[in-house]
């Protein structure tokens, strides 16, 4: 479970998340939508501990995240992340690209990391592209062999950043459907997203993050047809 | 520590020598950035639009100067021109040889920058109904020396630095006086530090002077 | 010029000898200093880049000295800098010390430039995934920042190469000053230039070339 408590984040005097609460269980799917600069990202960057946060907590399975003594490696193998830039490792075939990290961070033998990279690969319907540079991969493919890459840690939670924002429309549907999938899989998800289809029909709960609050939470159809908040039928109407 | 004593002395004595001679340092060094400029828009120009011969020799200029030591392009100049019967002043040998090398590297640079203007520059400025020759010195070329405007101000630095060669063909610019005077009076290391010195000062100046001048120059 | 000097003697087999021992002289004394001012360098552009202040107030200003003094300025300087000390070194490793520390404070800019090559969500992608800090920068900064500035150390390398060519100021007899020697014993100085020089760039051009062809095909 990951537990939020009043979490504060500052960009020197840019006050981004301004006292987040939020708790996610095991096997939900959440989504974050709100506009271009609410601290979406912020948010999944605070809860990897990829960015330092000044109050508040973020707990990932009873371990405080920013706490002094957390081993931070060890805890975001359980936190797999996959961001808009898709950030494949240019020097490696799609198989070392998955491969690398269970070999040099949990300690793999050569084969068996092969071996999860391979199965991974195909999961995500990349098996035919084992050998093949980043390079040659089209946007979509490029982006499925990131979520193979952070699923080949075994991790507990996937956050996805926007995963489709920097896609051209057509390649959309293929990640789409394959984030889909490891939803139905059981997969524990944030998904930081302006695809509100995703959203309504995927999700156990969308939040909705306005200047750093998040103003809103609840089931699809609450926040989708009947949202409390002004900002955010303001928000839902300017993007449908 | 040192049993070695220091001598700052005569070496403040001869100072005045020493700047006179790092102002022919500069004089030779801004010479032959000049003609290498000249001849490196021209080598850069001929590698570019031309053909045959010409070509050719361009090329062996460029390459040549790119792919060999500076002091060997200065001894050509000196020793290696003796046997034609050519016999060049110490200030001659250093001038070609610092010219035929920056030339070489520049004429490079030209290339990379007229490379980085898109052709559409020129089309466009043609189809506003400038001539070639309009097109080329209103637009292209404004935007090449933007480009190149910073490897110059590199290689004008190298220039002068370079330059430190003349002491081994027996000119006697900033880097010659230096051994000319350390070698009468056995000071090498208190002349030598204080000509460092100068160096770096010249050269901190040439990008000052370089950065000042480009905030003039380039306004957008 | 003058035939009927007999002490000169003409070129004979035994001088390309002494010009191909000298070559290797050169050779030796360049890979020497490159490689161990390549390592230096990319620990200096390490240190740069992560700008720990103290760092860089240090490193920094003392790595533009080399840059900012010439070179046979260095080698002279330290050359007689070194007995003051109580080190004697003989040329050779006089000449090693300064080209080292020369090339690394040109490839510690190169360095610098290759791990701000790649940007940081790129970084941040291999930091989600456990991966520590140094294996960040061993698995995926080196190769991908090395990669980018590949072509840039190439032409440091080869500079270095061609710059070896100063230690002879301190009396290291390698290829140029070989050439100078033989010059003045067979009077003969177009042919023996022509072989020195003929060295570096067969050195120099195709390696130069390679790079510059890796640059183009990288850079699709
Ligand atoms: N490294 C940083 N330094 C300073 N300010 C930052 C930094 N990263 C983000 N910000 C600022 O924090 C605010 C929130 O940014 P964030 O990236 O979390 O927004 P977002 O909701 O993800 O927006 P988008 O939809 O555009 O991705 C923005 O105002 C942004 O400019
Ligand atoms: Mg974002």
């Amino acid at each position: 479970m990951i537990e939020i408590h009043d979490l504060h984040k500052y960009f020197g005097t840019l006050h981004v998340l301004k006292g987040i609460d939020l708790n996610v269980e095991k096997g939900e799917v959440l989504s974050v939508i709100g506009a271009s600069g609410s601290g979406k990202s912020t948010l999944l960057y605070c809860i990897n501990g990829l960015e330092p946060v000044q109050q508040g907590r973020v707990v990932v399975d009873g371990t405080d995240v920013h706490a002094k003594g957390t081993d931070i490696n060890k805890l975001r193998q359980r936190l797999g992340m996959v961001f808009q830039q898709w950030n494949s490792f240019p020097h490696l075939t799609a198989l070392e690209n998955v491969a690398l990290a269970p070999k040099i961070v949990k300690g793999k033998s050569k084969a068996e990391a092969r071996e999860i990279a391979a199965q991974q690969l195909r999961h995500v319907g990349l098996g035919e592209k084992l050998a093949v540079y980043p390079s040659a991969l089209s946007g979509g493919q490029q982006q499925r062999l990131a979520i193979a890459r952070a699923l080949a840690m075994e991790p507990e939670y996937m956050l996805f950043d926007e995963a489709t924002s920097a896609l051209d429309p057509e390649l959309v549907g293929e990640v789409l459907e394959t984030m889909r999938m490891l939803a139905e899989e059981g997969m524990t998800m944030i998904c930081v997203t302006h695809e509100m289809g995703f959203a309504r029909d995927v999700s156990d709960r969308v939040a909705f993050f306005h200047q750093g609050v998040m103003e809103e939470i609840g089931p699809p159809e609450q926040i989708f047809s009947n949202a409390q908040s002004e900002h955010t039928r303001k928000f839902l109407a300017n993007v449908r | 520590m040192f049993d070695y004593n220091f001598h700052w002395r005569p070496v403040m004595k001869s100072l005045p020598d020493l700047l006179d001679a790092a102002f022919l340092t500069l004089q030779v060094a801004v010479l032959a950035m000049v003609l290498g400029i000249i001849i490196g828009l021209c080598l850069a120009l001929i590698r570019m639009h031309m053909k045959g011969p010409i070509r050719w020799l361009a090329s062996c200029w460029v390459e040549l100067a790119r792919n060999t030591p500076a002091l060997f392009q200065l001894f050509f100049f000196g020793f290696g021109l003796g046997a034609f019967g050519l016999h060049l002043s110490p200030y001659m040998i250093v001038l070609a040889g610092l010219t035929f090398n920056c030339a070489g590297y520049l004429a490079e640079n030209f290339r990379g920058g007229f490379n980085a203007v898109p052709d559409t520059q020129l089309r466009a400025s043609r189809s506003l109904g400038m001539t070639a020759w309009q097109a080329y010195t209103r637009i292209v070329i404004p935007q090449v020396f933007r480009i190149v405007y910073h490897p110059i101000t590199n290689q004008m630095v190298w220039a002068v630095l370079m330059s430190s060669l003349g002491m081994l063909v027996g000119f006697r610019e900033l880097s010659g006086e230096t051994q000319f005077f350390a070698s009468r009076t056995f000071r090498i290391f208190e002349y030598f530090a204080v000509t460092a010195v100068i160096y770096y000062v010249i050269v901190k100046l040439i990008l000052i002077a370089s950065r000042l001048l480009a905030t003039r120059l380039f306004r957008y | 010029m003058e035939p009927t000097i007999s002490f000169f003697s003409g070129f004979t087999p035994n001088d390309l000898l002494f010009l191909g021992e000298a070559a290797l002289r050169t050779l030796w004394i360049s890979v020497l200093s490159i490689t161990i001012g390549t390592a230096l360098g990319v620990l200096f552009g390490w240190v740069l880049y992560e700008g720990k202040l103290a760092a860089t107030l240090t490193v920094a200003p003392v790595l533009d000295i080399f840059r900012s003094v010439p070179l046979i300025i260095q080698l002279v300087l330290f050359y007689n800098f070194a007995p003051i000390v109580g080190l004697n070194l003989d040329p050779f490793a006089s000449g090693v010390v300064i080209l080292t520390i020369y090339t690394a404070s040109l490839v510690a800019n190169v360095a610098r430039g290759g791990i701000e090559a790649v940007e940081t969500p790129m970084r941040r992608a291999a930091r989600s995934l456990g991966m520590t800090y140094w294996q960040d920068l061993r698995y995926v900064v080196f190769p991908i920042g090395g990669r980018a500035v590949f072509p840039a150390w190439v032409g440091v390398a080869l500079g270095v190469m061609k710059d070896s060519a100063l230690v002879s100021v301190l009396g290291y007899v390698e290829l140029l000053k070989a050439s100078q020697i033989l010059i003045t014993r067979t009077q003969e100085p177009f042919l023996i230039l022509t072989i020195a020089g003929a060295f570096y760039f067969a050195l120099s051009y195709p390696i130069s070339r390679y790079a510059a062809s890796l640059e183009r095909k990288w850079a699709q």
